[in-house]
């Protein structure tokens, strides 16, 4: 057990955990902000994708104690009111249906378009290897695309 | 609480009442008294449908769960359409278990829409009709001569107008109307639009609650261990080094399992790499190979059970035909791999349970909690979370059990149970493995005359008898088995159909090819058979079936020369009521391997209710239909699953998903299932591409094992 400050989404949180807890299980059972969400914990589906500075990381398998001073953003601190032209497309084109992965997706989709803000389709597969079981790729394409034009 | 519902009867404010047809309830309340924040959980339960307070908030409940198949937006625009309301003026909220005031609170059979076309908009339409009653008692005129616009009633001459939310007070003490009219398909407003998920806002900020992220005052988390084999059972356990884990406060052991509670999901999981389990074999176990070998044994045997369906004389027709083709087909364990994993609170108390979770069949599962723990089903509480997927999973009731169990074996704490992905892909449900074998025969004029299908499966049998291409074949007959094994398998997407769609319409392409028609032509010529002159009962409409074929041929370009070296397959398959045909159209690159470019859909689904959500089904169906057929596969070695997370499960991801465009047919009739038909054309669709542009016949599962893909 050790002692972390770790600052997600603007506010510090003070958290006593084993140091090789990965930052999805601080944010989840400790914080309690559930919208990071599990799927597998090695690193595969993206569920759990938050963001370390500005880089998309899934934090199922980063361990609490490599965030250091930097700055963490979940989805609750994407917007105040889910009005990140991301969150703004995705309700536009209807993409979720259970939801589940969405927030990893969305995550993973604000990281790409800070990067590179008109991506081509080759760019989106690249970096978009989340795994949605219902399928929703197309529209969360398409709903990339919707985002990076709103912001041009 | 008890007192304030009862205080709130007595004031008459709350109305519930049976109506013709549904046996449903209709309710209206008042709670313009209570502050919203005052307006406690249990008042839901006094409401049936239709909540609207005297401010004018208008509350459409949804009864059925949501396992992302889009029920909850659906269900309540069928209410809302009758209603005369603004979309936009409508909450949304989940209903619990409650079987006094709903019936069939299921998930599962793409059947909450199409068993609920007709009471749901009843439902709607008799609270219309006493809102007009209320205003025309109030304004002394007929209710004939009152209509509503968006959430008010109007009366015309007068110009007289009120709002629902001014007329409910009156509307509770009015008589329900026995009979009320439904509008005609032409006057929808809503039906038919395209309406966003209710649920989107609080997805995409992260608020959405799902089952797994339950967490109470008091709780712990638990993790199941399960045994690592199908067919093993717990020898022994040494707990002491799990139990000095951080954050670990209890293992328990029952049944064949070990459950391991502590203060975070993490340290629960890593508690149960601690424990020492000893598990020893009980019988022989089977792997992949011997499953193989053992259902094609059963099929070099005449079938042993009664055949499903027989028509005329197929042996007979084999001997005379001019023609005999034959094909096997084999399909792989599948998991369900719901991205949200099994999980379920449970506070079970001395005489009563609250339950809380992602659940399929929360009507069954809590007549299974109540036998488990001997608490009457009146004292057991289900509240259904919206669900990270279900695919069938989810309709068991194995993970509620758990959770049950575990909450009363720790001394009667709340418990979230959460598996692990390992544990949620090896040690739970299965898609069975299948074995089919095909035979078919032509008579000199190329007429298909014969048919027949031996199937075998692992704990489930695998046919259905009725269906297409039943009725279109003079001899026809269908034999299906059962393959006994310690393996659990259960419904997954579209069962039955999801293999049964690859298989027979391979096997109905490589016939075509076979006698030189062309696959299109020959299914509309097999039910121009069956509608001109049927063998026997049909569960389909050989029109409507035929209408989807051609128009799926058509948006396609079928039969139309491409550009560059691009090849067409065709499937079409009738399940839940939907007439789907796709079109899957591939590409071959220089080097000779193939790439999946797009698939065309066309679906007769009947009225669409949401065209968003009906659309984005069917994309979803198609979609996991492709990814499932060309990388899934769950096999075992001594009764061991091998793959047990995502880095050895292979599920199709963004890069490989092809284009899809789905069309509808446009007709008056009553919707039917969308959340699974879409799913077993795609993988034959795309088969037949395959062989149109190699020769090469995929007869098994995932494709790419074939070496024939980019
Ligand atoms: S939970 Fe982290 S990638 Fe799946
Ligand atoms: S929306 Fe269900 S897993 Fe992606």
């Amino acid at each position: 057990m050790a002692a972390f400050s770790i600052t997600v989404n603007n506010k510090k949180h003070q958290v006593e955990v084993d140091p090789k807890m990965p930052l999805l299980w601080v944010i989840r059972d400790v914080i309690g902000l559930t919208g990071t969400k599990y799927g597998c914990g090695i690193t595969q589906c993206g569920a759990c994708t938050v963001h370390v500075g500005n880089a998309a990381v899934r934090s199922c398998m980063f361990p609490v104690e490599s965030v250091g001073d930097e700055k963490i953003t979940t989805i609750e601190g994407l917007s105040e009111s889910g009005d990140h032209p991301v969150q703004l497309a995705w309700k536009e084109i209807d993409v979720p249906q259970c939801g589940y992965c969405q927030s990893g997706q969305i995550m993973a989709a604000v990281a790409l378009l800070k990067e590179n803000p008109s991506p081509t389709d080759d760019d989106i597969h690249k970096t978009m290897t989340n795994i949605c079981r219902c399928g929703t790729y197309n529209r969360i394409k398409k709903a990339i695309k919707a985002a990076a034009t709103a912001r041009v | 609480m008890e007192g304030l519902v009862k205080k709130l009867n007595r004031r008459n404010f709350i109305r519930v009442s049976a109506i013709a047809g549904g046996g449903f309830v209709l309710g209206f309340n008042f709670l313009s008294s209570c502050s919203p924040e005052q307006r406690p959980g249990q008042l839901i339960d006094l409401n049936a449908f239709v909540k609207i307070d005297t401010n004018g908030e208008i509350t459409i409940m949804n009864p059925n769960p949501e396992v992302g198949q889009g029920v909850k937006t659906a269900l309540p625009i069928l209410v809302a359409e009758e209603l005369d309301v603004d979309w936009k003026d409508i909450r949304v909220e989940q209903a619990g278990l409650d079987t006094n005031k709903y019936t069939r609170q299921v998930a599962g059979g793409s059947g909450s829409v199409r068993e609920s076309w007709e009471s749901f908009r009843k439902v709607g339409a008799t609270a219309r009709q006493m809102l007009i009653n209320a205003a025309a008692m109030g304004w002394a005129v007929s209710a004939d001569t009152c209509h509503t616009e968006n959430g008010m009633v109007v009366h015309k001459k007068s110009g007289k107008k009120a709002k629902y939310g001014e007329l409910v007070e009156r509307a509770a003490t009015l008589d329900v109307p026995q009979e009320v009219n439904l509008k005609s398909n032409a006057a929808f407003k809503l039906i038919g639009k395209r309406i966003a998920n209710v649920d989107n806002q609080a997805i995409v900020t992260g608020q959405f609650k799902y089952g797994i992220d339950t967490k109470r005052e008091g709780m712990l988390y638990a993790t199941i261990i399960r045994p690592p084999a199908f067919g093993q059972l717990l020898e022994s356990l040494d707990d002491t080094a799990a139990r000095k884990s951080p954050g670990v406060k209890q293992v328990l052991k029952f049944e064949n399992k070990i459950a391991v509670l502590g203060q975070s999901t993490w340290e629960v999981l890593q508690g149960a790499k601690m424990v020492k389990a000893e598990w020893k074999d009980d019988g022989i176990l089977e792997s992949t190979t011997d499953y193989s070998k053992n259902l094609k044994s059963v099929l070099l045997n005449e079938p042993k059970e009664e055949s499903r369906r027989k028509d005329g004389n197929v042996l007979e027709a084999f001997s005379s035909a001019a023609k005999v083709v034959e094909l096997d087909f084999e399909a792989p364990f599948l998991a369900h791999n719901t991205m949200e994993p099994m999980n379920f609170f449970a506070h079970v108390k001395k005489d009563s349970a609250e339950l809380y979770g992602p659940i399929q069949t929360p009507e069954r599962t809590r007549t299974r909690i109540a036998e488990l723990l001997g608490i009457p089903e009146e004292k057991i509480a289900i509240m259904m979370t919206r669900m990270g997927g279900g695919f069938g999973r989810r309709l068991m009731s194995d993970f509620v059990e758990e959770a049950a169990t575990v909450s009363k074996l720790a001394g009667n704490i709340p418990v979230n149970v959460i598996w692990s992905r390992e544990s949620d892909m090896s040690g739970g449900f299965y898609r069975p493995m299948y074995s089919y074998k095909y035979k078919a025969a032509v008579d000199n004029d190329n007429k298909l005359i014969a048919w027949h299908h031996h199937s075998v499966g692992v704990g489930s049998s695998a046919a259905s008898g009725d269906s297409f291409p039943a009725g279109a074949v003079a001899n026809f007959q269908v034999d299906t088995e059962e393959y006994k094994s310690p393996v659990s398998t259960a419904p997954w997407r579209a069962p039955t159909h999801n293999f049964i769609g690859f298989s027979e319409q391979s096997f109905i392409d490589e016939i075509a090819h076979k006698i030189g028609k062309d696959p299109v032509a020959f299914r509309l010529e097999m039910l121009e058979q069956a509608k001109n002159n049927p063998i026997g009962k049909v569960n389909y409409n050989p029109d409507r079936f035929a209408t989807v074929i051609k128009k799926a041929a058509e948006v396609a370009e079928w039969g139309k020369k491409k550009a560059g070296n691009v090849f067409q397959g065709f499937a079409a398959h009738f399940s839940f009521e939907t007439y789907v045909a796709e079109v899957a159209e591939l590409e071959k690159q220089a080097d000779g391997k193939l790439k999946l470019k797009k698939i065309y859909c066309v679906a007769d689904c009947g009225t669409v209710v949401n065209l968003s959500g009906a659309e984005t089904q069917l994309e979803g169906g198609i979609i996991d239909g492709i990814g499932h057929a060309m990388y899934a596969e769950l096999t075992l070695t001594k009764g061991k699953p091998d793959q047990t997370n995502f880095n050895t499960y292979r599920m199709i991801r963004m890069r490989e998903v092809p284009e899809v465009e789905v069309h509808f047919i446009q007709n008056n009739e009553k919707p039917t299932g969308l959340g699974e038909p879409g799913l077993p054309p795609a993988g034959p669709a795309l088969a037949n591409a395959v062989f149109a542009a190699s020769g090469v016949r995929l007869k098994t599962q995932p494709f790419i094992k074939s070496g024939l893909f980019a």
